[in-house]
């Protein structure tokens, strides 16, 4: 899926600091592992390049940005519309509906119901939709930066 | 209140101490003392147990006292202040979790960290995180010695004291001691607590009513004197235009500001995948909405059942209209179920602010030592143990908490929380939406999102009614109040985004494509994720 010669490949670029494995970053036991070894292909910055540029890559992201963006806009837009109507129109939310229960007791109830609905809504689409082909590229990339820093695991 | 009630209350005390300090023993017992053990409790908590120590991180004693009461006080305005506190964690649900679970290894510096230059943006989002902590963990320290000293009639000014000062050991305790596996175990312990109590105190209020909710509405509409405006909102935020900015920007904060809390943010680490860091949310989601919905029944069975004067009368901000509605649910103040109930009650709510102020504690103390620490110390230096500098680091926090928290003690403390949302929001979301999401993103900007957020937010409050120039401010006797609203949020917010976007925009610094590529591979795929 990630052919590795197809790309020219600039010799001074070839070090490549991985934030993850940073010095700074004190407290984690283990040897870094921060240099890539001249001998090796390609770095672990061109492997990350290449995954992001792949179809497969690229389906996964789509997918998630396609039902957060929307619906991040719209249940924000409801709470400040909701709060904003609560604070600045009064009346409004106070016309009775059934009994007791007014505009303001639905719309407030009305915003839990819509936080439990889009939660279920939410993991379900990533579990259905998105999980597998994330997992797989997962290890797809961990075994492309594994070879590209010379072996060393 | 008698003496029936504080010596059952003070028992109870007790005994969750007990097991309390039986779990940090035993957690402690056999640790290795590494990062990954003292920061993320060895990541291998299960969605379900997460869920109910994010639930447990999560619902104060603001929350379970404070929100109830002021449904018993305002009616509608209160359960208009919960609905914040539950769609905020949709931010963190659709925006946050997976990708922080998948791109960080014990702060929420390690995210920005990754693709930027380290040590400004540590020490930059260090000072934020330890600067939203300490806010929230003096709000909860004051919260409890008032708490305390109400629930048992001590003698005030003493009483209050050594609960600040206990409340303050205890949890540094469980933190330097048991790290985050003991802090986890009692957030569940905590969570179950709380939420069986709460259960139980509603479905003796709906049993009083007959399950008929709609009277319940009635009896408490009635009760309080204001009729139907009770069942409307406008009795607290609605008083004139300057009430109404104000709660419109607490619910901004709220909402934006639970993404940006560090001890919350710290919890995704515990379990091992972004699957299930997502799981636990859903889990927690369910806790706490069921939670927040039963303290609307909870407040109005108080407004129905004991009527607004009489919780007035006991506590001018209500904090006390769920021990009183216990009292009475058991059969009165002179009954035996009335006195447990009461002090089950008591001690709930005393489980809640240790369990909290412990989850807040060990989250600064990892920002101290993994971030501040990391960037400050001398490069010379031999380096120490990160874990050891982070259980001092417990150590200083608590005893900072405990100065502030004795110091503050008289004074009205209540802004403390929803200021520590409005530095969250302002300060912690916006760069680590940026550093998320945008590739042309930049060391500069992050910097700038930080300070551009956090600065405003402290300045505005220093110069906001809640400092000074109205009676109930901390200092009534000066006046330099120059910003007309006591949250922030609605300008700070704002100001955080527009600075980390002036600062990438100004920026000389080329934004790392490969950087960036790295980032969103890791956070959308969990590739390389610890």
């Amino acid at each position: 899926m990630y052919s590795s010669d197809d790309r020219p490949r600039d010799a001074s670029s070839a070090r490549y600091d991985d934030p993850w494995y940073d010095a700074l970053a004190s407290g984690w036991g283990e040897a870094d592992v921060t240099d890539a070894p001249d001998a090796a292909p390609r770095t672990a910055a061109d492997v990350y390049l290449e995954v992001q540029r792949s179809a497969a890559f690229q389906e996964v992201r789509s997918r998630y940005r396609r039902f957060v963006v929307p619906a991040v806009a719209v249940f924000l837009a409801w709470y400040v519309a909701y709060v904003v109507a609560a604070t600045t129109a009064p009346g409004l939310m106070a016309r009775p509906v059934v009994g007791a229960v007014n505009v303001a007791m639905l719309a407030g109830l009305g915003q839990f119901l819509t936080t439990f609905l889009l939660t279920w809504a939410y993991a379900r689409h990533a579990r259905l939709r998105r999980d597998r082909a994330a997992l797989e590229l997962r290890w797809d990339t961990q075994e492309l930066t594994r070879v590209a820093k010379g072996g060393a695991s | 209140m008698t003496g029936d009630h504080q010596t059952l209350a003070l028992l109870l005390f007790g005994v969750f101490v007990a097991i309390t300090l039986t779990i940090t023993t035993w957690v402690s017992r056999n640790r290795r003392g590494s990062a990954e053990e003292f920061y993320a409790g060895g990541r291998l908590f299960s969605p379900m147990e997460n869920g109910f120590a994010i639930a447990g991180d999560y619902m104060s004693a603001a929350s379970f006292l404070g929100i109830s009461g002021l449904i018993a006080l305002f009616g509608y305005d209160g359960l208009l202040y919960s609905v914040g506190f539950l769609v905020a964690w949709l931010v963190v649900l659709l925006l946050v979790a997976e990708l922080v679970r998948n791109c960080g290894r014990f702060t929420l510096a390690d995210v920005v960290a990754a693709r930027t230059r380290e040590r400004p943006v540590r020490i930059a989002l260090g000072t934020s995180s330890v600067t939203v902590s300490v806010l929230y963990l003096v709000a909860q320290m004051v919260g409890a010695g008032t708490l305390v000293a109400l629930l048992l009639g001590g003698e005030g000014e003493a009483t209050q004291a050594w609960t600040v000062i206990g409340v303050g050991a205890l949890m540094v305790i469980y933190v330097s001691w048991g790290g985050m596996r003991a802090t986890t175990w009692i957030q569940i312990v905590k969570s179950v607590l709380l939420l069986g109590g709460t259960v139980a105190l509603t479905v003796l209020v709906l049993v009083r009513f007959h399950g008929d909710f709609d009277r319940l509405l009635l009896t408490a509409a009635e009760r309080s004197g204001h009729g139907n405006a009770f069942l409307a909102p406008g009795l607290k935020y609605g008083a004139d235009w300057t009430a109404r900015f104000d709660f419109i920007s607490l619910g901004l904060a709220l909402v934006l500001g639970t993404a940006g809390l560090p001890h919350i943010l710290s919890r995704f680490y515990t379990v091992p995948t972004a699957r299930a860091a997502r799981r636990s949310v859903v889990w927690a989601i369910g806790l706490i909405g069921g939670f927040y919905l039963m303290t609307i029944v909870l407040g109005f069975g108080a407004a129905a059942i004991v009527g607004p004067e009489t919780v007035r009368g006991s506590n001018a901000a209500g904090n006390t209209a769920v021990p009183l509605l216990a009292l009475d649910l058991g059969g009165g103040a002179n009954s035996t179920g009335g006195t447990v109930l009461f002090a089950v009650v008591a001690a709930i709510a005393f489980a809640t602010i240790l369990a909290v102020v412990a989850g807040i504690t060990l989250s600064s103390s990892a920002s101290v030592a993994h971030d501040l620490y990391a960037s400050l110390r001398r490069r010379r230096a031999k380096p120490r143990s990160e874990v050891a500098v982070a259980r001092v680091a417990a150590v200083g926090i608590g005893v900072v908490a405990i100065a502030l928290g004795l110091l503050a003690r008289d004074l009205n403390v209540a802004f403390l929380v929803g200021l520590a949302f409005a530095v969250a929001a302002s300060a912690n979301l916006p760069v680590l939406l940026y550093s998320l999401f945008w590739r042309d993103f930049t060391t500069r900007g992050a910097v700038w999102a930080v300070y551009g957020g956090l600065v405003p937010a402290v300045v505005l409050v220093v110069l906001s009614p809640v400092v000074s120039g109205s009676p109930e401010s901390l200092f009534p006797g000066v006046d330099f109040q120059y910003f007309p609203l006591q949250n922030p949020g609605l300008v700070s917010i704002p100001l955080g985004f527009v600075a980390g976007w002036l600062g990438t925009v100004t920026s000389a610094e080329m934004p790392d494509e490969a950087k960036h590529a790295e980032t969103e591979v890791r956070s959308l795929t969990g590739a390389g994720a610890v």
